[in-house]
């Protein structure tokens, strides 16, 4: 599964914090002398291999397909108005989704690790399980529930908004589909936090306050950014679930990966390669400057 | 014979059997409504084939968005037959996909759409908006709930028929695109099929009206048991045609030409009608149509052939980048 590679991918963050970092000489395997355990040319063959075919070949075809269009045709099409009121949609949508997922996910981990309370393990399972369901499943459920006439819609109703059918629902169905993300990369770091940490900080004369923001955010951070990343990444690109959700309305609540398939139905087969380089380079570069500010982070 | 020599004869005769087996199945690619036909007319299908002295035959079928399921086809699927919602779907095979030739819809009667459907209004029950014809969508407060025609076939078909009666009306292309356009203000949700239409209508409450195929409407109704919901026929509607061919690269490849053909010709007898009009289509037959007269209001109806020039025309005027329908919205 994808994501577990991205888990395993990750720098050993919980350690750094306690200065327990791996030196970078060690890490960096590129002498044959330093490693301890070999097969290190075999080890990136087989990476290289595997991530070619996987992500290279892929998103290399995509790239290709869309030469057939001319640097003008390109440029028309990703600047039509309803493209870009989608752009801002389905980024805009996917960003405040994985901020409630921050706050919420972070909420739920410390919850999680720090307390034994009676029905933790079920609310533990419970955490998987927008993973485990069919998007579509989960979009139709969300849209039952939360449209005008719904259960839980009606109330919005009587109060004059609607949830279902605006970018709010959006949110909402991403909120549900990436919510594993930030909960599982903060656990296992909070986990490895020693409680003494804190006391002995308390002990120093922090208060609670500087204690959460000297001690235990500098820790947390760059795992939260991984889970935020993540989430957003996930979000962007969702369909199953949103378009039940959504409205689908042109230039309101139409989200980007429905115009590459309103482009496939026209079998303009170039015209939605274009979308989907187009959102390939907006999410690269957002994913990129979220690992640049980690970096800096784990630097300071 | 030891047993390894019977293992390899085994094998063999699996391997030498594999192919023959393949050759008795039959794939029919369709689009979403059509599920429940299908399911009956391949039983009668496959009983008038052995009745013919032939082996049974194992006939498969795929449903979904009618463009999407031509994509599939021309992207590999080994189709032997489609059937889809409209024929403009089935051109693509030709255009993209050089899987059948520029003649395809000559081969069979009535331009190979061997039954039709057409475009009806679903309401709650007792109609509490009043709803009767087209121009009662276009008022004030009245909820419309139609797929996007972008994305679904049925949904251009509703499109299209609306057209044809502002046309009618008003005799001149501007206004009838501003009674389109007008329509489609009422519209709160563009479903990306047909199928999610009616679960937005039906299932989730939403609208007072749905704009659906005939056989949809007639099934939601069967499915509710009439209890909530309407059928309004409106005075001026679109024969929805959706044809069917036999896939002819894939026919020769799989050597499967003859059943594909008496597969789709059996579409056009007594039977296969009977079982068409049992599940809601319009029967060509007149005798049968005869027989479920009281079942299909008489209607009028405008052709896409005749009033629109065909899909070659109609597809990019109406429903292409740019076209009326993004202008529909761009004006907005």
């Amino acid at each position: 599964m994808r994501v577990e590679n991205r888990f395993a991918s990750l720098p050993p963050y919980g350690l750094s914090a306690y200065g327990f970092q791996l030196s970078d000489r060690a890490v960096n395997m590129s002498s044959r002398t330093s490693s301890v355990i070999p097969g290190f040319g075999l080890t990136l063959g087989y990476t290289l291999v595997y991530l070619s075919l996987l992500v290279l070949i892929p998103l290399g075809a995509l790239f290709l397909k869309t030469t057939e269009l001319s640097w003008d045709q390109f440029v028309a099409i990703i600047s039509a108005p309803r493209v870009l009121a989608a752009l801002k949609l389905s980024f805009g949508t996917a960003f405040a989704a994985a901020v409630l997922n921050g706050v919420i996910g972070t909420l739920l981990a410390w919850v999680l690790v720090r307390y034994r309370f009676p029905g933790r393990k079920v609310i533990e399972a419970m955490i998987d399980l927008p993973f485990a369901l069919p998007t579509a499943v989960a979009g139709i459920a969300l849209t039952a529930l939360y449209a005008p006439n719904g259960p839980i819609g009606q109330f919005a109703t009587q109060l004059g908004f609607k949830i279902a059918y605006s970018p709010l629902g959006i949110t909402l169905a991403l909120t549900f589909v990436t919510l594993p993300f930030v909960v599982r990369t903060l656990q296992p770091v909070l986990a490895d936090i020693p409680r003494e940490v804190e006391e002995a900080a308390a002990c120093l004369g922090a208060k609670p306050w500087q204690v959460a923001r000297h001690v235990l955010l500098p820790a947390l951070l760059p795992a939260w950014l991984t889970g935020f990343a993540l989430a957003f990444a996930r979000g962007v690109g969702e369909y199953g679930s949103v378009i039940f959700i959504a409205g689908n309305m042109p230039m309101k609540t139409e989200i980007l990966p429905l115009l590459i398939m309103v482009k496939l139905d026209q079998y303009d087969y170039a015209g939605a390669t274009a979308i989907g380089v187009l959102m390939l380079v907006v999410a690269f570069i957002l994913l990129l400057a979220i690992n640049l500010l980690q970096r800096r982070i784990a630097r300071s | 014979m030891s047993i390894r020599r019977f293992t390899l004869a085994a094998l063999a005769s699996a391997l030498l059997a594999g192919p023959a087996v393949a050759a008795e199945s039959l794939l029919n690619v369709s689009y979403d409504p059509t599920r429940e036909l299908y399911v009956e007319f391949n039983q009668a299908f496959n009983k008038h084939w052995q009745a013919q002295g032939h082996e049974p035959i194992q006939i498969q079928q795929s449903h979904g968005g009618s463009g999407k399921q031509a994509r599939a086809v021309i992207d590999g699927l080994r189709a032997d037959v489609v059937t889809l919602a409209l024929a403009g779907d089935i051109d693509e095979l030709q255009r993209i996909g050089k899987l059948i030739p520029e003649d395809w819809q000559s081969r069979l009667p009535q331009a190979s759409t061997p039954y039709t459907s057409t475009i009806v209004f679903l309401v709650r029950k007792g109609n509490p908006k009043g709803i009767k014809d087209w121009d009662d969508l276009v008022k004030p407060g009245v909820e419309v709930i139609t797929p996007n025609p972008k994305t679904s076939g049925g949904a251009r078909w509703n499109f299209l028929a609306a057209w044809a009666y502002a046309q009618q009306k008003f005799g001149d292309e501007a206004q009838a695109q501003a009674f389109v356009e007008k329509l489609y203000k009422n519209v709160p949700v563009l479903d990306t099929g047909a199928r999610g239409s009616t679960v937005t209508f039906v299932n989730n409450g939403i609208g007072d009206v749905l704009l659906a195929w005939e056989n949809e409407a007639f099934l939601a109704l069967k499915e509710q048991g009439g209890e909530d919901f309407e059928i309004i026929a409106p005075s001026l509607s679109i024969l929805a045609e959706p044809p069917v061919a036999v896939v002819d690269k894939n026919v020769e490849r799989k050597g499967t030409r003859e059943v594909a053909e008496a597969y789709l010709n059996y579409l056009y007898s007594e039977e296969g009608q009977r079982i068409a009009a049992k599940n809601f289509y319009r029967p060509r037959n007149e005798a049968v149509a005869a027989e479920f007269k009281a079942q299909f209001p008489a209607l009028k109806l405008v052709t896409i052939d005749d009033d629109f020039g065909g899909w070659k025309a109609a597809q990019p005027k109406f429903f292409n980048d740019g076209g009326v329908f993004d202008q529909i919205y761009q004006a907005q």
